[in-house]
């Protein structure tokens, strides 16, 4: 099969390796008919995540049909058509029983690496990285899904792949950051980070019955974006000074919630922001938490900042001193996904929302490469690109990126 | 049952080096560690450290003040100096923060004799003999005590800090995992040995042989084969099953899971407990080798694989998917450090 394959920092090549095989009782098989790449799939080719070896094949949001089942899994059959979380989660453990599946005990088999770096080791995930269980990604035309009666959910012929793609891991993602502020009536909730994950918070935000989404970003067209699908207001960090204007709209008390969407690459202007950069450029610093930091400043007293980006270290320079004086409540996590595929699946149903609307560009599995760059440059207002592991559509000149983004429409 | 062990199998066999005698598996540990901090604290010990502190001493000074190092001791390159710093700071810090002193202390004495060489060199040809004459004496002074506390370490195998070891001979192991399941249900599990293999990594096979004795078969690393017969010591449905081995195969050791109910439902807490001497004869027993480089850790992983075969009904793997080209580095990567 053909498979998208990490050899090293921007170093990405779509090569044929050997179909996967059911290797436990609990696995089963996919035929991949749709795979996206994550905003966090980036942080792999830029190499900020430790644990990577060169032949690993990345991708962890995917679907599609049920080609085999192992001799233990009895929900699903030949022919289902699936979509995966990106969590692996046995579905016994103490976690697992408690729905928090992205913390399954079970699931990750190098638990001691995890350990060594953060204390304990959270559930593994598929394509990424031997911390979390060096599981072989869903950028590909197969993939083996382990636990596969726990996690696949199985999906209607009347719903595009592109509208329920996205369950796999950024719609629930944005959800959950948005369901961790414990949203009331009145309440106002500020968004750093207007890609996927920062568009989904907003609209389940909304959804959630925010009555103010304020979206934090600098590419005009993922504000728009924002403002079109959930009505947020929003800021260019380029052009105004965020602390001050969220100040300003909120009435001199800051956002009741504020959810950091940018995670570990965050971008900022400044002394602080060349600070982060020369740090993590000369590997004293595993992370760039600029949002992370103006969210925590931002929060009003006793709110919530709520963090759906992912950071892999040691922070440096948070200001804690802030969260404990004015009481602020810090929620984080990987997506515990097994949890919202199915109250999301019946929004989708229902037509409250319709995931699609985020996909910017439909590419061939072949032109993944070309598709991490565009996505990680913003070029062409790139904000979500979907591959398409069997489409057989000739190549478009390499340099015209722009046109093979559009190719598949 | 203690007395009964030293008098039996194992604590005989080692009494010559341990004065090994207790045996108990549940018992707490902090009676062989006592002993050990105890014994760890003698001259030899002293002189290790001393020597250590002297090379982070000299090693600053070579770092920080190069040239006046270089015109006390009549030598020429500030350079070679600063190296000469580093290297000193390396081996202290190794001989005071490592487990195993012994390689950090070979590497002063080989320091020492690059030192000597060239403090030679000075004093033959150099222009400030008399100061590396001084140099050159004081420096065979300090070879002098390396070689000696180097070759001590070495010979001895008390002041080497083996993996795991609390005291000065006698090992002993705790390690405890959580499963959601009833602490019958683990124990039932758990008895009948030939379960064993399933999630322990290095036994191949356990045979009963009749009510209390069993025959175990372990890989150890390089193709070698372990083989010995343990006989339980205690047994309680539900609780505790407490074993020791009976013949010398080099395997000797005694040991005890015990199975206790969590609270408020939230399953079992399984603990393990091993005890064994690793010092038996030659250093590194059959059981140090199956163990391995860290036997806190092996027993973890063992226990986790047991808490996976009862909650999941199978171990995650990795083992056999596909992946691109790797390299041999991250071959043996994968195969020796990471997927199991």
């Amino acid at each position: 099969m053909k498979a998208n394959i990490w050899y090293g920092r921007e170093e990405l090549r779509v090569e044929n390796v050997p179909d996967p095989k059911i290797l436990n009782p609990r696995d089963a098989i996919v035929r991949i008919t749709s795979t996206a790449i994550c905003g966090s799939d980036l942080h792999i080719y830029d190499g900020y995540i430790p644990g990577m070896l060169p032949g690993d094949i990345l991708g962890h949001e995917f679907m599609g049909e049920v080609v085999e089942v192992g001799s233990e899994v009895m929900n699903l059959k030949v022919g289902d058509r699936v979509v995966n979380p990106f969590p692996i989660s046995c579905g016994a453990c103490f976690f697992c029983q408690q729905s928090l599946f992205s913390l399954c005990e079970n699931s990750n088999p190098n638990a001691w690496l995890a350990e060594k770096l953060w204390g304990h080791s959270p559930a593994g995930l598929f394509g990424y990285s031997h911390l979390l269980g060096g599981y072989a990604g869903g950028q590909a035309q197969y993939a083996r899904i382990p636990f596969a009666d726990v996690g696949p959910i199985k999906v209607p012929e009347d719903l595009s792949d592109e509208q329920v793609l996205f369950l796999s891991d950024v719609f629930p993602t944005g959800y959950m950051a948005a369901e961790q502020c414990n949203i009331r009536p009145g309440d106002t909730v500020a968004v750093w980070g207007c890609g996927p994950v920062g568009l989904f918070a907003i609209k389940s935000a909304r959804l959630l019955g925010a009555e103010r989404v304020i979206a934090i970003d600098r590419f005009p067209a993922r504000l728009r974006k924002a403002s079109q699908w959930a009505e947020a207001e929003t800021l260019n960090y380029e052009q105004v000074d965020v602390a001050e204007a969220l100040e300003v709209m909120t009435g001199g008390r800051g956002p009741d919630a504020c959810i950091d969407a940018v995670g570990m690459e965050g971008h900022a202007h400044g002394a602080f922001g060349t600070y982060d950069r020369l740090k993590q450029a000369l590997m004293l610093d595993t992370d760039r938490p600029t949002a992370l930091r103006q969210a925590i400043t931002s929060c009003r007293n006793g709110g919530t900042v709520s963090i759906p980006g992912v950071y892999g270290g040691f922070l440096d320079k948070i200001p804690f001193g802030a969260v404990v004086n004015r009481a602020l409540t810090v929620r984080s996590g990987q997506t515990h996904v097994q949890r919202y595929l199915k109250p999301l699946l019946e929004l989708i149903q229902k037509g409250s929302i319709d995931p699609s609307f985020i996909t910017t560009h439909r590419l061939r599995l072949e032109d993944a490469p070309r598709g991490y760059r565009m996505f990680r440059d913003k070029q062409d207002s790139c904000i979500k690109v979907v591959l398409k592991p069997w489409a057989d559509v000739p190549t478009v000149d390499a340099d015209k990126v722009e046109e093979t983004g559009r190719i598949l429409h | 049952m203690a007395t009964d062990l030293t008098q039996q199998g194992l604590g005989r066999s080692r009494q010559q080096h341990s004065g090994f005698t207790g045996m108990e598996p549940g018992a707490p540990p902090e009676r062989h560690a006592k002993r050990g901090a105890l014994a760890r604290r003698g001259p030899a010990e002293s002189l290790e450290r001393g020597l250590g502190w002297f090379s982070i001493g000299l090693g600053a000074a070579a770092v920080a003040a190069p040239r006046l190092v270089c015109w006390l001791s009549g030598t020429r390159s500030p350079t070679v100096m600063r190296l000469v710093g580093a290297r000193e700071l390396a081996a202290g810090i190794g001989i005071l923060t490592q487990r195993d002193r012994t390689p950090w202390m070979w590497s002063r004495v080989v320091g020492d004799t690059f030192d000597l060489a060239a403090l030679s060199v000075a004093f033959t040809r150099g222009s400030r003999r008399g100061r590396a004459g001084v140099a050159l004496a004081a420096v065979a002074g300090v070879a002098a005590l390396d070689v000696l506390a180097a070759v001590r370490l070495t010979g001895s195998t008390t002041g080497r800090h083996l993996p795991g070891v609390s005291g000065q001979t006698d090992v002993y192991l705790e390690r405890s995992v959580t499963i959601g399941k009833s602490p019958e249900e683990c124990y039932r599990f758990w008895r009948s040995f030939e379960n064993l293999p399933r999630f322990m990594q290095s036994l191949e096979s356990v045979r009963h042989l009749d009510e209390r004795r069993s025959h175990w078969v372990a890989r150890g690393p390089m193709a070698t084969r372990l083989e010995w017969t343990s006989e339980i010591t205690a047994d309680r449905p539900g609780e505790e099953i407490a074993w020791r081995t009976l013949d010398d195969s080099g395997a000797a050791h005694a040991g005890s899971v015990r199975f206790e109910a969590a609270p408020a439902g939230r399953g079992t807490i399984v603990r393990v407990s091993l005890h064994y001497s690793p010092l038996g004869g030659s250093l590194g027993t059959g059981l140090v080798r199956l163990l391995g480089h860290d036997p806190q850790s092996s027993i973890r992983e063992d226990l986790r694989r047991f808490k996976q075969v009862m909650e999941a009904g199978e171990i995650p793997t990795t083992r056999g998917q596909p992946t691109g080209r790797r390299s041999v580095l991250g071959r043996l990567t994968q195969q020796w450090g990471l997927a199991s």
